[in-house]
């Protein structure tokens, strides 16, 4: 089966929840199980959170449960785009953002490491991604925003156990 | 909804069934108030009905563990599913925290 989807939204915290559904609909058709499902929308959670927390430096959301902040008055303007093909047993996805990009993509990959360690962030984030989907290709330039490629088989088997 | 409680000096998070950045934010802050204010000894996290988590949710546990062990207590984190567990073994958290099924 092939087929494509384009989307292209707001950098607005409460928008994760709705990138990862959108993806997950996405995906259903191509019967994957629930475990492969679940990879899948914790990885466009971490990509889509970055893009919009780091990319965009929109806290939104954080520590204003309930709050009626009018979005667009405080905020750094932005949008993400994602890109999902299917190719035959294969899920592509790309997760782009026009924020400020990062200098040493090398070191935002290392596990643990976040330069927003006040705002809870683990720092788990591209760890997460690449456990959890096939193949993760980052390319970032400072001022310029972030790409990540990530691509994952479905029906490949269930889980090879971690740890 | 999320649900704080306070059983036997414990603080008790039932956590939602979504855990991201965007619900995250509001539980963190309420649970750092009942530590510092209720001076509460351990903090127990429920996963019973999550589903879903990223890495906001080892952000969450990172941070109350860092909280806590400053007053002497613990964490505990109660009934993660087989996605969730994978995720804080991944992260390492089981050097950190009490995980029970």
């Amino acid at each position: 089966m092939n087929n494509e989807m384009k989307m292209e939204f707001d950098a607005i915290s409460v928008n994760e929840g709705f990138a990862r559904m959108a993806v997950a609909a996405f995906v259903s058709a191509m019967n994957p199980t629930m475990e492969e499902l679940s990879d899948i929308k914790t990885a466009v959670s971490e990509a889509v959170t970055n893009a919009i927390i780091h990319g965009y430096e929109n806290m939104y959301g954080y520590g204003k449960h309930g709050d009626v902040i009018p979005a667009y008055e405080t905020l750094h303007q932005g949008k993400v785009y994602m890109h999902c093909r299917i190719n035959k047993d294969t899920f592509y996805i790309d997760i782009q953002d026009k924020g400020k990009g990062m200098a040493d993509v090398e070191k935002a990959m290392e596990p643990l490491f976040t330069t927003k360690p006040e705002y809870n962030r683990s720092g788990m984030g591209f760890a997460f991604m690449e456990a959890f989907m096939d193949d993760l290709e980052v390319f970032s330039e400072e001022g310029s925003g972030t790409l990540v490629k990530m691509q994952k088989k479905i029906g490949a088997g269930s889980w090879i156990e971690a740890c | 909804m999320e649900e704080f409680q306070i059983v036997d000096n414990c603080l008790m998070v039932k956590l939602p069934e979504e855990i991201d950045h965007y619900r995250s934010g509001y539980i963190c802050e309420k649970a750092d108030w009942y530590i510092v204010k209720k001076n509460v000894d351990h903090v127990v996290f429920d996963f019973a009905v999550t589903r879903f988590m990223d890495s906001s949710g080892i952000g969450l546990i990172m941070g109350r563990y860092k909280k806590i062990t400053c007053f002497g207590g613990k964490v505990f984190v109660l009934h993660p599913d087989k996605q969730i567990k994978r995720m804080l073994l991944m992260a390492g958290m089981q050097n950190l925290v009490e995980i029970v099924e």
